[in-house]
């Protein structure tokens, strides 16, 4: 699978308050969702985002709540893969259960600028700066977070192997 | 082995794993909220399962949005209203006897020692601090595993943080937790244990040990253990309905980081905005006028919290123009409230009492803040726009600084006010 889209940065420390303030919590409606994705960060995220768009972010992204309700804001405004120093842990496993594609990279997160037009190929976890002709190699992930999402996320999974 | 790793391997039929590896642990205990429950309730039914794992491992709290705010909310929790009656779950805690989750469960005894707990909700590793290997997840995984009775975990290196020294007066567990972020910072223990021991430890009770590890999330890590011990063994034993394991590390496990506070170099904390690492000692404050004081949550709402904030409080009024709120975090929290005269003494001083909720704690309800304004709160998180507006601000501290500051009106020393 190869992913492109233009690379919306954001600094250190995201919350999950900022991708999906809890104000909105009172409902999992992706369509809702997807309105405020990133309000706090970004005001205008929600009507600058095409689809395919990637986020790139610095460490620690998605730190705070384990609501699953940021991945499903991030997938549902089109954003195709997040890529960032590192990622706290629950939105980590979140994005794996749920087949959005993550990829942790020092290089590519501190090199690509906003705006830049970026190339992500999945399975290989190799990132190109289609701009600047840099490319990326994110950090490997274990065989069965590869098969998670290759398979399209925990639900898909278990359907298809009968087991986690 | 570390207590965590042997709590994992007392779990898993993937022996020999070793740091790194992903396991298929089985789980105790299976926790969500109003918030999380509704999403895990549509995973649960994409797996096709006939039933839940286990009805009695299940357990389902409508915290978060409760008594409900708004019409969203109330259809969220009556989702899983549903579910728990067609499912028959049974630990449901609806109506009068929902506790702010991380509260309820230790009081109830349902999180118990050598557990492994997974909940829907980040905070989950507050059991942590009876000895349990508990970790937050997501709605599709707590889904899985209601229908599975399992989850996959990588296994998690561990750090070791060592607290010597007798603790100054008016500091507190909470502090000693913001001590650390402070120092370690927000991603300072990412994906990794976080095992706390000492002296200092030892002597807690196990509510402000629960306020330890329930922040250890705060500093990115999987989970925040504390070796169960006497006093651990003496709070559960009368709760407990089930059988536990008291798990120790061994003197040679291995850790990535050992590290020793001294607590005679800590005094009470306070954590600026807008992340939990922002910390200060109380006499590096200088004039900060608050909006609102919170004191609850399932960082510091146990009768614990109150006890040290009702004294303070005692005699005193509620600075004017400022807004506290008091809630107690479970309902036996608020009848002991009552019964040792604590609520007299918050009424009296012009505090308002609010239900069991996690409310204002993510800026749900109950105490919303609006644009420019401040709070000072028990909680756990100060991130932008959490209790409310994004240019609104809260400040992080113990119940003894939050009461203080409720009376002066200014973050400030109990040193200031009590007698």
């Amino acid at each position: 699978m190869i992913l492109k889209g233009r690379a919306f940065k954001f600094g250190d420390d995201i919350d999950t308050d900022a991708i999906i303030p809890a104000r909105y919590l009172n409902t999992s409606d992706p369509s809702v969702l997807k309105e405020h994705c990133m309000e706090d960060a970004d005001p205008t995220f929600s009507s600058r985002i095409a689809k395919g768009d990637i986020i790139v972010a610095g460490k620690n992204f998605g730190c705070g709540s384990s609501r699953e309700h940021a991945p499903i804001a991030i997938k549902a405004s089109g954003v195709s893969c997040v890529i960032a120093l590192t990622f706290a842990r629950i939105f980590f496993r979140n994005s794996f259960n749920m087949g959005l594609p993550i990829f942790e990279s020092d290089e590519a997160s501190s090199k690509i600028k906003q705006g830049d037009i970026l190339e992500v190929d999945v399975a290989e976890g190799i990132i190109k700066n289609l701009v600047t002709g840099n490319t990326f190699k994110a950090r490997g992930m274990p065989a069965f977070m590869q098969e998670l999402i290759a398979d399209g996320g925990l639900i898909a999974h278990i359907k298809k192997r009968g087991k986690i | 082995m570390t207590i965590a790793e042997k709590i994992l391997k007392s779990h898993t039929s993937d022996k020999g794993f070793k740091q790194g590896d992903v396991i298929r642990v089985d789980i105790d205990i299976a926790l969500a909220n109003d918030i999380t429950a509704p999403i895990a309730i549509d995973a649960f039914k994409s797996c096709s399962k006939k039933d839940v794992f286990d009805k009695d491992k299940v357990v389902l709290v409508l915290d978060h949005f409760t008594p409900n705010k708004d019409i969203a909310s109330a259809t969220q929790c009556k989702i899983v209203r549903d579910f728990a009656k067609e499912y028959h779950i049974t630990n449901f805690f609806d109506g009068g006897e929902v506790g702010i989750e991380h509260a309820l469960l230790p009081e109830e005894g349902l999180a118990l020692p050598g557990d492994l707990i997974i909940g829907a909700d980040s905070h989950t590793c507050t059991y942590g601090g009876l000895g349990a290997f508990a970790t937050g997840v997501g709605s599709t995984d707590l889904g899985v595993a209601m229908s599975t009775g399992q989850a996959w975990l990588k296994v998690p290196e561990s750090m070791k943080f060592i607290f010597r020294g007798e603790l100054n007066r008016w500091v507190g567990g909470k502090d000693l937790i913001l001590y650390l972020i402070g120092n370690i910072g927000v991603d300072g223990a990412l994906y990794k244990v976080l095992e706390i021991e000492g002296p200092a430890i030892s002597s807690l009770d196990l509510s402000n040990r629960l306020t330890m590890t329930n922040m250890a999330i705060e500093a990115g890590a999987k989970a925040g253990i504390i070796a169960p011990d006497v006093v651990t063994d003496a709070y559960t034993k009368t709760r407990a309905k089930r059988n536990y394991t008291m798990h120790k590390s061994d003197p040679d496990a291995l850790y990535s980081m050992v590290k020793e506070y001294n607590c005679a170099n800590i005094e009470p904390q306070v954590a600026y905005p807008h992340l939990p690492e922002n910390t200060r000692g109380i006499s590096e404050v200088g004039e900060i006028i608050l909006d609102q004081v919170v004191i609850g949550s399932c960082t510091n709402g146990r009768i614990e919290d109150l006890r040290v904030a009702a004294g303070i409080m005692k005699g005193n009024k509620v600075a004017g123009g400022l807004r506290c709120i008091i809630i107690p975090a479970t309902p036996k929290v608020l009848k002991a409230a009552e019964a040792g005269g604590l609520i007299k003494i918050f009424l009296d001083a012009g505090a308002i009492i609010s239900p069991p909720t996690c409310g204002p704690c993510l800026g749900g309800h109950m105490g919303v803040l609006a644009e420019g304004e401040r709070a000072l709160a028990t909680t756990n998180r100060n991130f932008t726009g959490r209790m409310g507006h994004p240019k609104s601000e809260v400040y992080l501290t113990g119940p003894a600084i939050a009461a203080a500051s409720a009376v002066t009106g200014k973050i400030s020393s109990p040193k200031e006010v009590a007698v």
